[in-house]
């Protein structure tokens, strides 16, 4: 299934594989970003909530 | 029709992006997938470049996307240096990160595609130097919202920085054909006659290319809904001191 790549193989793994890594590493430090702040909102508007107005 | 600064509401924004993004981000996925795929196993080796061309469809569309990131930072800039709206100056900061990523990986790919095409990792070529000029400002841009506590004042600093970056935006694109000379090439998808690309490259290509532009769009709208729940944390924390 692997495509023969010839002599140029090590540049075009090296090309695919550190380019999706930086791709990958950018999607998963947006939703754990985008997770740990809603999580911090909850959590404060619950406390908010429960504190009495005035 | 409703005018399109509604969706300049937080509210609003947070309403319509919540059913968007998740479908800007499965097109995105299922194209990158199939343009990736179709690209790496079943296309030809060029006859020039042999099987280095595969690299095309990483370098080519993270080059668009570092390019039009800026493009999309400007106008939303200009949207929050005009009419400050708070949601315009929130997607260009998070727009910040992604498009520093993609000129990452262009600069990255091309150096990689260089070394056997050229026989050299990097060569100071104007489209080769603006770009890493261009990199330059994204980490600055970054760093610069970073860098200040009060977010109008961030907003404000970063957006002037942003107008001055873009200098250096159209330069990457436009580069090779203002200076006509060094080692990189023109535009690989022309309207022009005589710049032919065969479409078992063309249909991968643009696929990826869109595949990454919903890419963008989809980690823009994730990255901005962050920023507005960010920016409520800190209003509700001010509130709350202010009660206590």
């Amino acid at each position: 299934m692997m495509p023969d790549l010839g002599a140029y193989a090590t540049e075009i793994i090296l090309a695919y594989s550190l380019s999706l890594t930086a791709i990958a590493v950018m999607i998963l430090w947006i939703w754990a970003r985008s997770r740990r702040v809603k999580r911090d909102l909850a959590a404060l508007e619950t406390r908010m909530n429960r504190k009495p107005h005035g | 029709m409703a005018s399109l600064w509604e969706y300049a509401n937080p509210v609003k924004f947070m309403k319509v992006s919540g059913w968007l993004m998740p479908v800007t981000a499965v097109i995105a996925g299922a194209m990158i997938v199939v343009g990736l795929i179709w690209g790496f196993f079943f296309t030809p080796d060029d006859f020039r470049q042999g099987s280095t061309v595969k690299i095309i469809f990483l370098h080519v569309p993270s080059a668009l996307m570092a390019i039009n990131a800026w493009a999309m930072m400007f106008i939303a800039s200009l949207i929050w240096l005009i009419r400050r709206h708070h949601v315009s100056a929130l997607a260009a900061k998070a727009a910040g990160p992604i498009g520093a990523t993609m000129t990452m990986i262009a600069l990255f790919t091309g150096a990689v595609w260089g070394q056997p095409m050229w026989g050299t990792w990097w060569v100071w070529d104007p489209r080769l130097t603006s770009f890493l000029i261009l990199f330059l400002f994204y980490i600055g841009y970054i760093a610069l919202w970073s860098a200040i506590e009060d977010p109008d004042t961030a907003a404000d600093l970063t957006s002037v920085l942003c107008l001055v970056g873009s200098v250096f935006a159209v330069l990457s694109r436009y580069a090779a054909i203002f200076w006509n000379q060094g080692l990189h090439q023109g535009a690989s998808l022309s309207m022009a006659p005589g710049t032919r690309m065969d479409w078992s490259y063309k249909g991968p290509l643009y696929i990826c290319m869109i595949g990454f532009v919903f890419l963008f769009l989809a980690l823009v709208l994730a990255g901005t809904r962050t920023e507005i729940r960010n920016r409520r944390i800190k209003a509700l924390m001010i509130r709350e001191r202010a009660t206590a």
